[in-house]
């Protein structure tokens, strides 16, 4: 039973790698897993999105596409300004869900071809525009604004 | 002119920093008393000087002088004072002199009590301490300057973001910044440990404290953080596993990592290399953290490569400091002599387990918030890394920890038993199995997994409890005596009980909210009535109101027990502020032994408003018991021996309290 300093210490780097193997392993697995892609309405068309696969939307809310349903169902249009896609939502909008405003949507493309989102995202930043549709509008040009904290 | 004075004073305090971060380290290598002496002036000098600067700016914010483009950009004449007051911070420029306040502040505390230092040690900390701060004083001075004019001075100001004019949020970044910038001092500590070749028990001792404060101003600061976005953001959730939550989350894990080990150094001069690079990490981390949220990448990785000049300069404060430690810590690390032996079951193991867990806990956040960064800024997809990761991961790593937990004060040092140990903590198990047995049948049903995570919460409890009782011998029935030895105990040994034991009071509360959260969203006319976990919620009307920089829609509700009378009328408001016509969403929360009811108004919709109410279960219990985990650590730091500037153990006499 008694262990020499030497085998003791072998033993306890042993187990740490043990324990740090089977995390990277779940990093892994997870990261495999669980990340949900980022498209615009073009990049859906490009990419020729299938029914069923989760992904997330960005773009702007087209100006007059807000439609309110039976309910608490809205259905919106996203546009990239280039092309553009019809969502379906029924929840609650957020706060800074506004038409002509940057909007972040998750959920599925049903077969019909409209997006069906179950979380409509409106991060807090200080340009009050989700990260990715900055980008993503920027770079087809639309939306400028560089500056941070003017 | 009283901007330009702050701007100078500015200006001053960097030379401060530099003599304080220059002389006493060339003193303390060449062992030379009066160059070692220019440490203390120096960094009370620092703080003297970032605190004149600062006070300059809160002025301007007070007075409204929107001539300072800060001001303009950020406040407004009509706001509430103490908005005014935290708009101070609410922005880039100030939050950064905030942080080099907190920092000098911090300095200056090791120079005022930390009088029994050894002479070199103490320069050498002060000096490192003098480096962070020359590195961000020329951040600020170079590329964030607050006191940056704008000629012709407009009229009025921009406003503050609405959703930061809160009064949780105008404390939370100071608490946030106190721990962040607090880790900087055991980062002082280790570099100074490295340069000197000494690390020992001493050294462990004067560095705890300032750690445990640190950790317990981060507990605190996320704390505060986790319950505005609760209440303000109005969407009933508490964590988000946002990257600026995650940036404050993983100097928390290897801060609290860190707390652990010092303890082992203390106590057995073991794990000391450990240690001193989990100092280095910890702060590492805090810089990261800066980074993240100061640099713009998180907003836009384009906009961050497109505007570089901030971003990179802190990318290469970053560089400069984890870089310049950890080969420091490769080059002098090997020759510090490993001490303490200890046996595979034993009090150090478990504290070893407790680091393993949580570094490589911290390792699956980094990983996660960096990663889509790092792939899109090399041209990838982009992705977002959300909560199923994080919970996925983080979860299954803190499990086993969790369980543990109340194992590690049962153990002896060196060499333990298990079965001992086992049997000490019988109450404690017993009562997990009573409360998972009872919580799977009053939410039969439900997610078998939450009556497990209820049942470990317990055990936490139970097993803190259990270990106070066991130290007073209560198992020997003389309660008398118990009660004398109770009294008796060290301070620290109620600290460690009360932060595990909050630590289990949390984790009811968040296996309550995940696992048996009830929402009901519909549309609701002056009359309708909506019911959510025996509760019936009934909307009575809404009506306009004005504030002072707002508009509401205020929606009045009813709430009473299905069936009852009612008991509580509570008030749910859309609000719009002006000048920014940004809507936000003022929730009425009403809480209850069981948990909150939270109403949320919406739009108008067809036929009437949308409103969301949602039952949240337990949730008070996270910010109990994350606070008291915070008390926990304000105790521990109280302890005698643990005390920022106690004497040598033998020296120490009873002192008031």
């Amino acid at each position: 039973m008694a262990m020499t300093r030497k085998q003791r210490r072998t033993t306890m780097i042993v187990s740490a790698l043990v324990v740090l193997g089977a995390a990277v392993g779940l990093v892994l697995y997870a990261l495999e897993d669980t990340i949900v892609f980022f498209y615009t309405p073009s990049e859906v068309v490009e990419k020729n999105i299938q029914a069923g696969q989760r992904f997330r939307l960005g773009g702007l809310v087209a100006a007059g596409s807000v439609n309110r349903g039976e309910g608490t169902v809205v259905s919106f249009t996203v546009t990239d300004t280039d092309k553009k896609l019809a969502v379906k939502f029924d929840g609650i909008l957020p706060d800074l869900f506004r038409e002509g405003q940057g909007v972040v949507a998750e959920g599925k493309m049903t077969p019909s071809g409209t997006f069906e989102a179950d979380t409509v995202l409106a991060k807090h930043d200080e340009n009050y525009m989700p990260r990715e549709v900055a980008d993503a509008l920027k770079k087809k040009g639309v939306w400028k604004d560089g500056k941070k904290s003017e | 002119m009283i901007a330009e004075f702050g701007h100078f004073a500015l200006i001053l305090a960097l030379t401060c920093a530099l003599l304080q971060s220059l002389l006493p380290l060339y003193g303390a290598h060449r062992n030379d008393g009066s160059y070692m002496r220019v440490a203390e002036p120096a960094a009370l000098m620092q703080f003297a000087m970032v605190g004149l600067a600062f006070a300059a700016l809160t002025h301007a914010f007070i007075v409204s002088d929107f001539s300072l483009k800060v001001v303009w950009a950020n406040s407004h004449s009509a706001k509430p004072m103490i908005y005014k007051i935290s708009g101070v911070w609410g922005n880039h420029e100030g939050s950064m002199l905030l942080w080099v306040l907190i920092l000098a502040l911090f300095g200056s505390c090791v120079a005022a009590f930390g009088t029994n230092l050894p002479r070199d040690l103490r320069a050498r900390v002060l000096s490192v301490q003098g480096m962070v701060g020359v590195a961000f004083l020329l951040f600020i001075i170079l590329t964030s300057n607050p006191f940056e004019r704008l000629s012709p001075a407009p009229f009025e100001g921009r406003g503050l973001n609405p959703i930061l004019q809160d009064p949780a949020l105008a404390i939370h970044p100071p608490l946030l910044y106190m721990g962040y910038v607090g880790l900087s001092v055991a980062f002082s500590f280790a570099v100074a440990a490295l340069l000197s070749g000494r690390v020992d028990a001493a050294w462990a001792r004067w560095v705890r404290p300032w750690t445990l404060a640190a950790w317990m101003f981060l507990t605190a600061g996320i704390a505060m953080g986790s319950w505005w976005a609760y209440y303000e953001l109005g969407w009933g959730g508490w964590w988000f596993w946002d990257p600026v939550e995650n940036a404050s989350f993983m100097p928390w894990l290897v801060a609290t990592a860190l707390l652990h080990s010092a303890i082992v150094v203390a106590r057995r001069g073991a794990l000391k290399i450990w240690t001193l690079l989990l100092s280095i990490i910890a702060f590492s981390l805090s810089l990261l953290g800066t980074f993240l949220v100061r640099s713009g990448v998180l907003t836009s990785v384009h906009s961050f490569a497109s505007d570089p000049e901030r971003g990179v300069f802190i990318l290469l404060i970053l560089c400069l400091f984890i870089g310049g430690s950890l080969a420091l810590f490769a080059w002098r690390a090997p020759s510090l002599k490993a001490g303490g032996l200890f046996a595979p079951i034993s009090r150090e193991t478990s504290l070893v387990l407790n680091n393993l867990l949580l570094s490589t806990a911290a390792i699956a956040v980094l990983t996660g918030t960096l990663y889509p960064l790092v792939l899109e800024a090399v041209g990838g997809a982009k992705i977002s890394v959300g909560p199923p990761y994080f919970n996925l991961t983080f979860g299954i790593i803190i499990l086993p920890l969790l369980v543990l937990v109340p194992f590690g004060p049962m153990l002896s040092w060196k060499r333990a038993d298990l079965y001992a140990a086992s049997q000490r903590l019988l109450v404690a198990a017993i009562l997990a199995l009573i409360a998972i047995a009872f919580s799977w049948y009053a939410m039969y049903g439900g997610p078998v997994l939450a009556a497990f995570g209820i049942g470990i919460g317990v055990w936490l409890i139970g097993g803190a409890i259990s270990e106070l009782a066991w130290r007073a011998k209560v198992q020997d029935r003389d309660f008398k005596l118990a009660w004398l030895r109770l009294k008796g105990l060290p301070r620290s040994a109620f600290g460690t009980t009360l932060a595990h034991a909050g630590l289990g009071i949390a984790v009811l509360g968040i296996v309550g909210v995940t696992a048996w959260r009830a929402e009901v969203v519909a549309v609701m006319k002056p009359g309708d009535v909506q019911q959510v976990a025996g509760l019936s919620v009934k909307l009575m009307g809404e009506a306009p109101r004005t504030g002072p920089n707002y508009r509401d829609m205020v929606g009045t509700f009813e709430i009473s027990e299905t069936g009852g009378p009612v008991t509580n009328v509570v008030e749910a408001t859309k609000r719009v502020y002006f000048p920014s016509r940004q809507p936000t969403s003022e929730v009425a929360i009403l809480t209850y032994m069981s948990g909150d009811l939270y109403v949320v108004m919406g739009d108008e919709a067809k036929g009437g408003r949308t409103v969301r109410v949602y039952f949240n279960p337990l949730i008070p219990f996270i910010w109990l018991g994350t606070f008291i985990m915070f008390l926990g650590g304000l105790i521990s730091l109280t302890d005698r021996r643990y005390r920022v500037g106690a004497p040598k153990r033998a020296a120490a006499k009873p002192v008031k309290a």
